[in-house]
């Protein structure tokens, strides 16, 4: 978890570089979130005021998007896609295998803090269905062993 | 100097690109053998990614799929000079999948560097546009309209009567957005224009912005597409460095500023007026039309909103004339469609065709059948809300009303093959579950019929497992009662089109609801 301090000064240059960006709230969550690894829900008011918008119309853009998290996630976010492409070539399966090996439900963040699971609904690598996304690297062709390699890998690392 | 290709593709990465790159770079320096690394776009071959292509004195020749194990035996086969070797796969255009397809909107993609304008400009690039500073705007917008473009986005709508009412709505300030949240499963030509050719897209836009009177643009990204996003940013720089873009382009009296915007993760958003509510930095949730986003869009502004596709094949049109264009193609579905080959087949990838290729051809002349071996039981084309077709009508040609007038829909071109292992009771509820997860909850037969859907959807399910087909019939008809009713008052396509895979799913495949085919074909109606 990111003290106080940090996520405060993380908002205060978000909101310096992007506030008088025409509809700019978006980039401001994404630039936090960037930083900081969520979007503090204490931060809420200090955007809201930056911006001139109501907490309840932050809080209501923080809520509707997927992307956004209140929370931190773990170290490494894994993205499993479930979407047709890949349900054709057994992303159920391989979701529920990543499940059971990672010991949590999808949305969940493994007891060491290393991995959130998370579902993910296309990620335009359908030519290369099933397809995994870890952090911001995109492998296609996945397969439960070659995932169990990787998920090592991630929960050795610090 | 010997010139080496390997992709910056976001697919080709996803399979060892980056290693590669990496190997042949180090190798090369290894070996004292000078090589210029190029990183372009994909070709669309994707099961022969990383597809690692060599310009030789008899031009290019490409070897794949290559993997970093196998970099060192290429240098030591001589691959430098086009050599024979075990992943040899001879000239590109010659690769049979390459040589039958019309790549018009996707002439360079996988060809050239991405970034450099030059590569572009030397392939034909940028001529669109200055062909297009050379005319008055209302005579860009008949070109336009001239060539048949309808919106690739997947709604089908004529291009140029939309830019006609943006051009004909008086304002201080008008916007041109490209809807870039391509969400639909099965479908990435977006993103590979968007990683190959970004030029090609920055190039419409600017047509686009000069036709109507536009000097903004956005580009709304969705957030799955990292790597996209870092190669479109690198293109609009240089865009700017070479006055492409900018407060007078190419010292014309038009102005012209394009911005990226990345979504963050709501597949509504690709539904253009959520799309606005997010640029607008709000929750993405549909507006009510009209007004038009023609004529009161972005910022309550007259607005030019189309899809990569239809902004990528402007400049050809501009460039080579509308008919041109239009010679390509049948009935009303004028010019080509990047067609993406997604989910259970041998080789998935990019076909751009002229409409009129048949779902047969694709699925086995380009496709090679089934990745698993099994046969092809059904295929969804069009996305999560476009209906499953079953293996008699896949002589259907690829043709806007031909799908149309079989409940089906074209879409944004992405065609998902599943082979006969696909549990079509589980895909319906599945489509139901995708609705209630991505409804942006503004109107209720979508928000709540999704998630009834859903629960029929168990029912039905538990029925077909506890071999009771009255109480499967009684869901069904529950079910199709539903459908009925988010069809017809949904407010967006999203609830309005859910029902087609879920009411397609049961007419074609319904011995996968736990009915005899022939009572739950009656039940279906």
């Amino acid at each position: 978890m990111i003290d106080r301090a940090a996520w405060l000064d993380a908002v205060d240059r978000s909101l310096a570089r992007l506030k008088h960006m025409p509809g700019g709230l978006l980039p401001v969550l994404h630039a936090i979130q960037e930083e900081v690894g969520y979007v503090p829900p204490e931060s809420v008011p200090t955007i809201a005021e930056a911006l001139n918008l109501s907490r309840a119309e932050v809080h209501g853009v923080i809520s509707f998007y997927h992307d956004f998290r209140s929370e931190p996630a773990g170290r490494h976010v894994v993205h499993v896609c479930r979407a047709e492409s890949c349900q054709a070539l057994g992303a159920e399966a391989l979701l529920a295998h990543a499940c059971e090996r990672l010991g949590v439900d999808v949305h969940g963040t493994t007891a060491d803090g290393a991995v959130t699971l998370e579902p993910i609904y296309c990620l335009g690598n359908c030519a290369l269905s099933p397809a995994v996304m870890v952090d911001r690297h995109l492998y296609g062709r996945m397969s439960s062993q070659r995932l169990d390699v990787m998920l090592d890998g991630l929960q050795g690392s610090r | 100097m010997t010139r080496v290709y390997v992709p910056r593709d976001a697919g080709a990465l996803s399979v060892g690109a980056e290693g590669v790159a990496r190997g042949i770079a180090t190798e090369a320096v290894l070996r004292g053998l000078p090589v210029d690394l190029v990183r372009n776009g994909s070709r669309g071959l994707y099961w022969l990614e990383p597809f690692v292509e060599v310009e030789t004195a008899g031009g290019r020749v490409a070897y794949g799929p290559v993997t970093e194990a196998d970099v060192a035996g290429l240098f030591q086969a001589g691959f430098l000079e086009g050599r024979s070797h075990p992943l040899l796969l001879g000239r590109p255009e010659d690769l049979p999948y390459l040589a039958r397809q019309e790549r018009l909107t996707f002439a360079r993609v996988g060809i050239i560097d991405p970034v450099s304008v030059d590569a572009y400009e030397a392939l034909g690039g940028y001529r669109g546009l200055r062909r297009a500073l050379e005319m008055a705007p209302a005579a860009i917008v008949e070109a336009v309209t001239q060539s048949g473009l309808r919106g690739r986005g997947g709604a089908a709508f004529p291009t140029g009567i939309k830019w006609k009412t943006v051009l004909n709505t008086a304002a201080d300030q008008k916007y041109v957005v490209c809807n870039a949240d391509e969400g639909d499963s099965g479908t990435f030509s977006d993103r590979m224009v968007m990683e190959g050719d970004p030029l090609v897209l920055v190039e419409g836009m600017t047509i686009s912005g000069i036709a109507v009177g536009a000097n903004r643009g956005y580009i709304y990204l969705r957030s799955e597409y990292p790597h996209a996003l870092r190669v479109l940013n690198e293109a609009i720089a240089a865009a700017y460095r070479r006055g492409f873009l900018g407060p007078s382009v190419l010292g014309s009296s038009h102005a012209f500023d394009l911005e990226v915007r990345v979504g963050a993760g709501a597949y509504i958003c690709g539904e253009e007026t959520a799309m606005l509510e997010s640029l607008e930095g709000k929750r993405g949730m549909v507006r009510f039309k009209p007004p038009l986003p023609a004529i009161a869009g972005l910022f309550g502004k007259p607005t030019v909103i189309n899809n990569v596709i239809s902004f990528a094949s402007v400049p050809i049109i501009l460039d080579r004339g509308a008919e041109f264009y239009r010679d390509y193609g049948m009935g009303r579905s004028r010019g080509t469609l990047p067609i993406q080959l997604a989910g259970n087949i041998k080789h998935g990838g990019l076909v751009e065709k002229a409409f009129g290729v048949t779902l047969r051809e694709l699925l086995y002349d380009y496709g090679g059948g089934s990745l698993s071996g099994r046969p092809i039981r059904a295929v969804q084309v069009g996305g999560p809300l476009g209906a499953f077709i079953p293996e008699s009508q896949f002589d259907l040609p690829l043709d806007y009303e031909a799908f149309a007038a079989k409940g089906a829909m074209v879409g944004h071109g992405g065609i998902v093959a599943f082979d006969d292992t696909v549990d079509m009771a589980v895909m319906a509820r599945y489509a139901m579950e995708f609705c209630a997860i991505e409804s942006c909850g503004k109107c209720t037969p979508c928000r709540i019929g999704s998630t009834r859907g859903v629960e029929v959807m168990d029912r039905v399910i538990a029925a077909r497992a506890s071999r009771n087909p009255a109480e499967a019939d009684a869901s069904i008809t529950l079910l199709k009662d539903l459908c009925e009713t988010m069809l017809a008052g949904s407010l967006c396509a999203l609830g309005g089109m859910a029902p087609f895979p879920v009411l397609s799913a049961i007419q074609h495949f319904p011995e996968d609801f736990g009915l005899p085919a022939v009572e739950l074909a009656a039940a279906a109606g």
